[in-house]
């Protein structure tokens, strides 16, 4: 497997080089719309064709790889804290707290968040810059997206609550949040990287369907997800495979980490 | 025990069914454009019209009223109209809940066979084969959107449920995985392995009871994931189920047809993840 | 050469194929032959067979009288009888249920001379009491009918007076203009049968409703239209009409044959489709339908004074219509499927299109000059007003709608190169609304507007100040400008008289002002396009909806193998 730990690593370095060096290398830029050649295959101009109003797609993956892959694994982070929150605190606080956490995840879990994000679109203003709009975005996904997690995550911190090592480390005098920070995180590891692992490809793929509710993120901005979008349309791929790269690269890139954090996720 | 235990289960699932339906009534409420209609962009209506066009959500615009009028209903057995459909929620929950229950949970059933086959594969085998393909068929699934694996479904003439089974493997796997490696590299595991017991007594007797408990509480989580991933593809599949209904009401601000459903996938998380709750505390006692 | 369908089913395609080859295989023996079993064919069998197609939304109601969304238009068109039909092909008024009508001089009587020996579905038969009760109940104020709107132009109450059981005379307190041709819209409901509103005169009538699926029509057994050989209309068993608001599943449906025709078709998959099989696919040409944007002028709308001051001056809004390419709009978006608007009606109304005016002129630079006139100026790239604010508003619309997305898109573009800059803001259909009917909180928005009807007076509560459907300020208690108290005075005169010459003359004026003072910036007219499998016979797309079954009584399905798609 160190081969393909290698390989992982390069790979996610040479994409983060690429969306670096964006500027250089589709210097036309996201938004310039090539009205003369939309839609079109790709070429030596474009090397992913464009778009269907003419905007160069290898630039727009270029772009939206800085945004997507900043921002999601950002708002994976943000979920992924927020399970730990609510569901490993709570449980291994237990008693009144638990009951209430777990209340609340349930609840969480059930209800149409649609119509709360709807809401805070209407409390937004118009005129958001193109960055704000994306920052709330991944944001909001942050704090929505914790419930599925803490559930498992409440089980988890239970089975730990009474194993050897923590009755040892409360016996050497260890307690509250030192012993959960020491003792009950370290080992809540495999579901928390398992949570975070999954949420960035969630979270890019849901900030295009917020795009329906105006919170996405705002023209002419791209992100993975609206280019990703753009597979909806797509009844023969065979006549244009080039429309698949986004997808693939995400693949590629999601595999990657997935092979990178595996060796995190078991070490105690 | 054990009864006390369910009961009380019970008694709170009943109560957060409640509070979730009031929440979910006041979300819908007051969001933005409840008490707009489509026919009011309509040239040809005149003011009057319009004014009325309003007075018929009047009922609605006590979010407090609405819900103790719909709660006495209930009781009675009349869960409301749908505003949207013209009909009696009832009727259209009782005719949809089969197609729903089947799609979902021969998908959930697929997704959680294949996951499970993987993540169990990636220990019982020393070959990478498992690893490699779960590595890659999760990665795959977890990045297509369920919008594009419903219309594949639909390409390829591929059943509904194979499209939920895909959308639910992914997650179910990669945790599972983990919590399998996890448990693996426990030191009792080293030392039953020193002792030479053989991989499937150490994976049934030593491992699972301590893997389980996490592993049924993220069944009760693929539940809610699996309905979560039916509204997409019964809406693109044409399936007549729950999901096709809640895309529906949600579009339309069907405030009745809202609470209803949002009461029903409540009550299935609660009983699901009380359910897990139940087994596990079951199970417990036969952990040395 | 009419086919034999064997009327199961339409999911299973194998079934028409080998149906096929027979008859050809037929063919292949004798000439002679084949003739004489392809006459007694036509003159026993009945072509049957069933139509399906998708529908985009949820019909709202099957109540006649209270139709007001496009898919309970259809069921109302499929299975309602009128008793006089616009043909949607000629655009002539044709006889249905009323054998002829006479209006009075001043505009203000109808008199109906009525078919007989018609039934209603379930056998009822239909006479002149029928027509009064559908007419009294339209006309109550209580039941808020959208058709009855359209023939209140005045206060006081409709009189219904049955001269015979097969005349009758509605006299309307006011003149109603276009009198005869309202009556397309409304379908006669029985006064006597116990069965009320499902006892139809269509030539369908509904069979079954699966709420949220599909609907399903059989054909009305007692339905009155003959074809020329007096053969009973309609040729088809049954309809099939399924829900399905995404396009890209009902394309996939109507390639592999699950569908038979695609009514509003997208630019993209006409063009990929016409690539392959052209004889599916057709472009009736330019339709009544547009798209356009407007800014908001609610003087007490909460956005900042500043802007309010630009989007009330017609030389801002004017520069912006210059900014935009119209061109490129309908070479991009709609691949050449679409021209440029100019106004409230399309080129295709050609009797009410005011044929002086031409589409706006693409011109950044006089766009520019003319917003210098208003004190604008480019700085660094930006364009500032006369207090040094940059130019900057958002563009509300509704997510869903592709073209509109890509629209606003280039519109981004153009407007960005005179240095505005554009915020695009899609958003849900209800939370759109509100913000443009109710709270006035947005600064342009951008929609499309479907015309069903050729006459300008439909329009009536858009132009008119007062009314609730004036866009950019509705409903205001006396005209905030002056050429607002024009157009209400030209609308009301165009609604006063029934000279077709006068009321065009006014409304050719209606169009010049709105073209010079640009409150709505209208962006494109797109053509008409649909698909009609080749195994549907008779079907004669055109431009009024229903495009593609507006003949559905004479349609037929043929029993050949369907073309390779």
């Amino acid at each position: 497997m160190k081969a393909a730990r290698l390989l992982a690593c390069v790979i996610v370095v040479a994409v983060c080089a690429l969306s670096l060096g964006a500027r250089w290398l589709a210097p036309a830029g996201y938004a310039h719309q090539f009205r003369e050649a939309a839609d079109a295959p790709p070429s030596h101009q474009h090397l992913l064709g464009t778009d269907e109003v003419g905007r160069d797609r290898f630039a727009r993956v270029l772009y939206g790889t800085r945004i997507s892959l900043l921002l999601a694994p950002a708002a994976a982070l943000v979920s992924t804290a927020l399970a730990a929150l609510v569901g490993g605190l709570a449980r291994y606080l237990g008693g009144i707290w638990l009951k209430l956490a777990r209340a609340f995840t349930d609840l969480f879990l059930s209800l149409p968040w649609l119509f709360l994000l709807i809401t805070v679109r209407a409390l937004l203003p118009l005129n958001v810059s193109p960055l704000t709009s994306v920052l709330i975005t991944f944001l909001i996904l942050g704090l929505l997206g914790w419930a599925q997690s803490a559930r498992v995550l409440s089980t988890s911190a239970d089975a730990l609550r009474n194993s050897d090592f923590v009755l040892q480390a409360r016996a050497s005098g260890l307690h509250g949040p030192r012993l959960f920070l020491i003792h009950v995180l370290p080992n809540l590891k495999p579901v928390l990287y398992a949570q975070f692992w999954i949420s960035i490809p969630v979270f890019i793929l849901s900030e295009a369907n917020l795009g329906v509710l105006g919170l996405g993120v705002a023209e002419p901005l791209p992100s993975w997800g609206s280019l990703l979008r753009e597979l909806e349309g797509l009844i023969s791929f065979r006549e244009e495979p080039w429309r698949l790269v986004p997808l693939l690269l995400l693949i590629v890139v999601m595999t990657s980490f997935q092979i990178l954090l595996s060796n995190e996720e078991v070490t105690a | 025990m054990l009864l006390r235990r369910i009961a009380r289960h019970l008694i709170s699932i009943a109560a957060l069914v409640l509070l979730g339906g009031l929440i979910s009534a006041t979300l819908v409420r007051l969001a933005p454009g409840f008490d707009t209609d489509e026919r009011e962009l309509d040239p040809s209506l005149n003011a009057e019209s319009i004014r009325a066009l309003h007075a018929e959500r009047a009922g609605e615009s006590n979010v407090l009223h609405f819900y103790a009028a719909y709660l006495r209903g209930a009781l009675h057995g009349d869960l409301g109209t749908s505003h949207s459909l013209g009909q009696p929620v009832q009727n259209l929950l009782r005719e949809r809940w089969p197609v729903t229950l089947r799609v979902a949970g021969i998908g959930l059933l697929l997704g959680w066979l294949l996951a499970s086959t993987l993540a169990f594969g990636v220990r019982l085998s020393p070959r990478p084969a498992f690893e490699i393909t779960g590595t890659t068929l999760s990665g795959t699934f977890l990045c297509i959107p369920a919008a594009v694996l419903a219309l594949a479904s639909v390409i390829f003439n591929s059943p509904g449920y194979l499209a939920i089974a895909l959308i639910v493997f992914p997650k179910i796997y990669r945790y599972a995985r983990n919590l399998l490696a996890k448990s693996y590299a426990l030191p009792h595991i080293t030392a039953a392995r020193a002792r030479g017991i053989g991989e499937l007594r150490i994976l049934i007797w030593h491992v699972l009871p301590v893997v389980g408990p996490q592993l049924i509480a993220l069944g009760g989580i693929t539940i809610s994931i699996a309905l979560g991933a039916s509204i997409p593809v019964e809406s693109l599949c044409g399936l007549p189920g729950i999901g096709q209904l809640a895309w529906q009401a949600a579009l339309s601000r069907d405030l009745p047809l809202l609470v209803n459903l949002t009461i029903l996938v409540t009550l299935v998380t609660l009983l699901a993840n009380s359910s897990a709750d139940v087994m596990i505390h079951i199970l417990k006692p036969k952990q040395a | 050469m009419i086919g034999r369908h064997t009327g199961l089913s339409r999911s299973n395609l194998s079934f028409r194929a080998p149906l096929g080859l027979s008859f050809r295989a037929r063919r292949g023996i004798s000439c002679t032959v084949a003739l004489a079993f392809v006459l007694t064919l036509s003159a026993f069998a009945q072509t049957g067979g069933e139509l399906h197609f998708c529908l985009r939304s949820e019909p709202k109601t099957f109540d006649p009288l209270l139709v007001d969304d496009d898919s309970s238009l259809s069921i109302r068109y499929l299975t309602g009888g009128v008793l006089a039909r616009v043909n949607r092909h000629t655009q002539e008024l044709e006889p249905e249920l009323a054998e002829s009508w006479k209006v009075s001089k001043d505009g203000k009587q109808i008199t109906f001379k009525l078919r007989h020996g018609v039934h209603f579905s379930d056998g009822t038969p239909f006479a002149a009491d029928d027509v009064a009760f559908t007419i009294n109940r339209l006309m109550d104020p209580s039941v808020h009918s959208p058709v009855g709107d359209a023939f209140r132009t005045g206060a006081g109450t409709v009189a219904v007076k049955v001269l015979a059981t097969d005349q009758v005379s509605i006299t309307f307190p006011a003149a109603v203009v276009g009198l005869e041709r309202q009556f397309d819209e409304v379908a006669i409901m029985s006064a006597h049968s116990p069965k009320k509103e499902a006892a139809v005169l269509g030539p369908f009538m509904v069979a079954e409703y699966k709420a949220g699926s599909s609907i399903r029509l059989e054909h009305n057994p007692y339905y009155w239209k003959k074809d020329s050989q007096g053969r009973r209309l309609p040729y088809l068993d049954a309809i099939l009409i399924d829900i399905q608001p995404n396009r890209d599943v009902e394309m996939l449906r109507f390639k592999r044959g699950e569908l038979d025709l695609i009514n509003v078709l997208d630019t993209d998959y006409f063009d990929r489709l016409g690539s392959t099989s052209p004889q599916l696919v057709h472009d009736a040409g330019p339709s009544l339908d547009s798209d356009f944007m407007w800014f908001n002028q609610v003087a007490t709308a909460p956005i900042p004074e500043y802007k309010r001051a630009w989007f009330r001056s017609a030389n801002f809004r004017r520069a912006v219509s210059e900014a935009i390419n119209r061109d490129d709009l309908a070479r991009i978006v709609y691949n050449g499927h679409a021209q440029p608007a100019v106004g409230p009606v399309s080129p295709a109304n050609r009797f009410w299109f005011n044929s002086k005016l031409k589409p706006e002129a693409h011109s950044p630079q006089a766009a520019l000059e003319r917003l210098k006139a208003d004190g604008f100026h480019l700085q660094n790239g930006i364009l500032l007003d006369k207090n040094g604010n940059p130019v900057e508003f958002s563009i509300v619309t509704n997510a869903g709608s592709k073209p509109r997305e890509r629209m606003s898109v280039l519109i981004q573009e153009d407007l960005g190169k005179i240095g505005i800059k554009v915020n695009l803001v899609p958003l849900d259909f209800p939370s759109l609304m509100e913000r443009i009917l109710q709270k006035f909180n947005y600064e342009a928005a951008m929609l499309g507007f479907r015309n069903v009807d050729l006459d300008p007076n439909g329009q009536m509560n858009i132009w008119l100040s007062s009314a609730e459907n004036h866009g950019w300020n509705p409903q205001q208690k006396a005209p905030a400008t002056a050429w607002e108290a024009e157009i209400d005075k030209l609308m009301q005169a165009q609604a006063s008289t029934s000279d077709l010459k006068k009321r065009k003359e006014a409304f050719d004026r209606v169009q010049e002002i709105v073209y010079e003072q640009a409150p709505f910036i209208y962006l494109i007219n797109q053509n008409a396009l649909s698909a009609v499998s080749s195994s549907v016979a008779g079907a004669n797309p055109g431009i009024l909806y229903p495009q593609t079954f507006w003949n559905a009584e004479r349609l037929t399905l043929t029993g050949t193998a369907t073309a390779k798609r």
